[in-house]
């Protein structure tokens, strides 16, 4: 097992290195750091003087790959490619544009975006099987053709309207929540109930009716039919051997996302203030803060490739017959 | 006028032109057909394909252009005309100067005053406060008591015009098509919905605003409107962009394995590994600097937004072609194993021939499904990136633009609710005819999927 865990591990290297080298021909090659500065600093009336400035203190004023002025391997660590992007193999992401730490900033913001991404995915899925598993009990009937297509409705209301329909209807009609906004000491859930709220109900629609998908192709299995000709009833069918069977494609196929809950939600956090990584790279986006931007498309790539880690090695635990070679 | 093409015009034509030729080749295949005749003998899938031929047709007219020769100046030489900077299209003047029809700002549904109050004079010249009537609704009423009573007469005789416009042309389909074995009715009402409404919206929008004004005085239901052609362009032109790579590139991993295989699958992985958000959220920020810094470039404003709304698409497609890519590349593995294809290698066939020939007709409903499906999925990823900033160029009307615009509207007291609404109603009607039809199209072309589905 672990030796397979490593291999994979190595396997993931040439991909980080691709996000990176990716990520570094978007920053500084389609754009050169002159242009960057140019629109940082206000596009129209800026000084050359003023561009050096910017470059020089946000370290953008070095050659891209090789420093023909420095000695030794000084020529290929004084570079902006070994500063800005090989740094980020060692998790030293430096400074966004505004000076502060990235990675001090990163670790304190991770807690709260999983404080509302880890609740709204267990209960999310534990919601979405709930009613999967309602709808295949009526399964052939007008029932289950009216949920599908309400779950095809739900699936097609648009995120947004989800999140400012439910802050105007629980937290300003009914005034049972705050709007917005997070505290980690004084009633934290207070906080957290709406957007997660959210986050399950606008996840139903696809979810649900991709588990009732999966649970139907349980039901057409042999060993369903066996069981009802042995005379078990129903309920004893649906939740003794549907429910189990169905629950490994669900778990190895929700498990990839897993380690990405960390990065929180875009929307969720920017419409109800949580001081997450989703509102961070928000703020980034809309100050131009290139070198936050950076970091998070690394930091994604690394956490969505733990994922698809995790999702092999869930496979294997969970279906004996793939074995791990 | 002078008509003004922009690319994304030409681009929308090229590709409902060759999206119907497409179609056409696919009906010479009798498997295809019968397909095809499984989705429209649902009731559900002829009203949803006509709902989405309608937002289809509202964005091909909307794609028209043309700018207006302004009044000729006294004095000016003889035979020189002037072209306006204000660009209008077709379904404009299909609307009847809907979009000409400005107010200062917020107004109600059907108001006759303006939504917020204001210092005015009365008429012995003493300053009050109060609601300034609308420039442009209720006019012709003597008092403000009959306005009910007057909507209704005038939705009445709309009303019957729509019944007049609907017979007129539903009338001839009725005719050709009363023997048909599909279920046209299906598709009768759903047009005669539609007419009825457009009529409708069109002649009371003369004397009021249907669906209120924005914060800048725009009408909310035109600007909705206008918002159609963003949407239907968008998901259409990034899914085209997204084809070619992603087909291409599946059919040869999935037929010449090796080191093919190895470099298609290390691309689409390191792709999808970066947040896709990002990824394009980056792309946009980058061309927008480039856009800026290169300001000459574009003649009217609308040109600068067309190459920003270009881009976007481009860039859409250029990050979402992976997931399309594994499906094509698993599909292509196991075709290439099936014994005619085996055959036509024992025979010598060229490889060419063999991707053209045996395997690419073989991917198509595979594409097809992706088509509809990502087309709602565009749809809804339009209003979140306009949203977070990166999306469509303000200038542009869009419902991401007019959803972001009114982001703080329910907080208003009292609530401003119609901007929303309307966008988010015009997009939920495309988005569920979209997700209801590739639901069809999925189940008749991969019986697999839908296993749940028709068995007991």
């Amino acid at each position: 097992m672990l030796a397979y865990i490593v291999r994979r591990l190595f396997y993931a290297i040439p991909i980080l290195i691709g996000v990176n080298l990716l990520t570094f021909i978007l920053f500084f090659v389609v754009n050169s750091p002159d242009d960057m500065a140019v629109s940082q600093l206000g596009h129209k009336y800026v000084t050359p003087e003023a561009v050096q400035a910017w470059k020089r203190k946000n370290g953008y004023d070095l050659p891209l790959f090789f420093n023909s002025q420095e000695r030794g391997g000084d020529a290929l660590t004084e570079t902006i490619f070994f500063t800005k992007s090989v740094k980020l193999f060692a998790f030293d992401f430096g400074r966004s544009e505004s000076g502060r730490d990235i990675t001090t900033d990163v670790s304190t913001r991770m807690w709260p975006s999983l404080a509302v991404a880890l609740p709204t995915f267990v209960v999310g899925i534990w919601v979405n099987i709930c009613v999967a598993l309602m709808v295949v009990m009526f399964h052939a009937t007008r029932l289950d053709r009216w949920a599908v297509f309400v779950f095809v409705g739900l699936m097609s209301i648009s995120s947004l309207f989800y999140i400012i329909g439910g802050q105007y209807l629980v937290a300003k009609t009914w005034k049972l929540v705050p709007i917005s906004g997070f505290n980690g000491d004084i009633q934290p859930w207070k906080f957290l109930l709406l957007p997660v709220l959210v986050g399950v109900i606008g996840g139903i629609g696809s979810g649900a009716r991709w588990y009732r998908t999966l649970f139907l192709e349980e039901a057409n299995q042999d060993y369903v039919r066996t069981a009802r000709a042995k005379g078990a009833s129903e309920l004893r069918i649906l939740f003794r051997h549907i429910l189990p069977n169905a629950l490994i494609p669900i778990l190895t196929g929700v498990v990839i996302v897993i380690p990405t809950l960390f990065m929180g939600g875009l929307l969720i956090e920017s419409f109800f203030g949580i001081p997450g990584l989703g509102s961070y790279m928000l703020d980034a986006i809309n100050s131009q803060d290139f070198a936050i931007v950076r970091s998070m498309v690394f930091l994604g790539s690394i956490l969505y490739i733990v994922g698809l880690i995790l999702t092999d090695i869930s496979y294997t635990w969970a279906d004996p017959r793939l074995r791990l070679n | 006028m002078k008509p003004l093409l922009l690319w994304s015009d030409v681009l929308i034509y090229l590709l409902v032109f060759s999206l119907c030729a497409f179609f056409l080749r696919l009906r010479r295949d009798p498997q295809i057909r019968e397909y095809w005749r499984q989705v429209f003998s649902t009731r559900v899938g002829m009203v949803t394909m006509t709902i989405i031929l309608v937002y289809v047709g509202i964005a091909l007219l909307d794609s028209l252009h043309f700018r207006r020769a302004l009044e000729p100046v006294a004095g000016s030489p003889h035979g020189e005309v002037f072209y306006g900077s204000k660009v209008s299209s077709v379904l404009d003047v299909m609307m009847d100067g809907m979009g000409e029809r400005f107010e200062a700002t917020y107004s109600a549904p059907f108001a006759l005053d303006s939504f917020e109050k204001q210092d005015m004079k009365d008429d012995a010249g003493h300053t009050y406060r109060g609601f300034p009537p609308l420039e442009h609704a209720g006019h012709h009423l003597s008092n403000a008591e009959e306005r009910w009573a007057d909507v209704l007469a005038k939705s009445a005789t709309a009303l019957m015009w729509g019944v007049l416009f609907s017979v007129l042309l539903i009338g001839p389909q009725w005719f050709f098509l009363r023997r048909s074995p599909f279920p046209w009715s299906a598709s009768w009402v759903t047009q005669g919905v539609v007419i009825c409404l457009s009529v409708w919206l069109v002649s009371i929008s003369r004397y009021y605003h249907v669906l209120g004004t924005d914060l800048g005085g725009a009408d909310v239901a035109y600007q909705s409107i206008k918002g159609i052609r963003t949407g239907v362009l968008l998901g259409t032109l990034a899914t085209l962009i997204m084809l070619p790579i992603a087909v291409s590139l599946g059919v040869m991993a999935g037929y010449f394995k090796g080191w093919v295989d190895d470099a298609v699958q290390y691309l689409y992985t390191t792709l999808s590994s970066i947040p896709g958000i990002l990824l394009i959220a980056a792309s946009v920020l980058l061309f927008q600097v480039y856009i800026d810094l290169h300001p000459d470039f574009f003649s009217v404003g609308l040109e600068k937004a067309d190459a920003r709304f270009l881009a976007l698409c481009f860039i859409l497609g250029v990050t979402s072609w992976s997931s399309l890519c594994r499906l094509i590349r698993a599909e292509t593995l196991k075709i290439s194993q099936l014994g005619y294809v085996q055959a036509a290698h024992a025979f010598g066939v060229s490889h060419q021939r063999i991707l053209m020939r045996h395997i690419l007709p073989n991917v198509t409903h595979i594409i097809l499904i992706t088509f509809v499906l990502d087309f709602s999925a565009l749809v809804l990823a339009e209003a979140v990136l306009s949203y977070i900033g990166v999306g469509i160029d303000p200038n542009m009307a869009s419902w991401g633009n007019m959803i972001n615009g009114a982001r703080s509207e329910l907080s208003r007291e009292p609530v401003v609710w119609w901007t929303l609404s309307g966008a988010f109603f015009f997009m939920f009607v495309l988005v569920l005819a979209a997700n209801l039809f590739s639901d069809l199209v999925r189940d008749a072309f991969d019986p697999r999927s839908g296993a749940g589905r028709s068995a007991t």
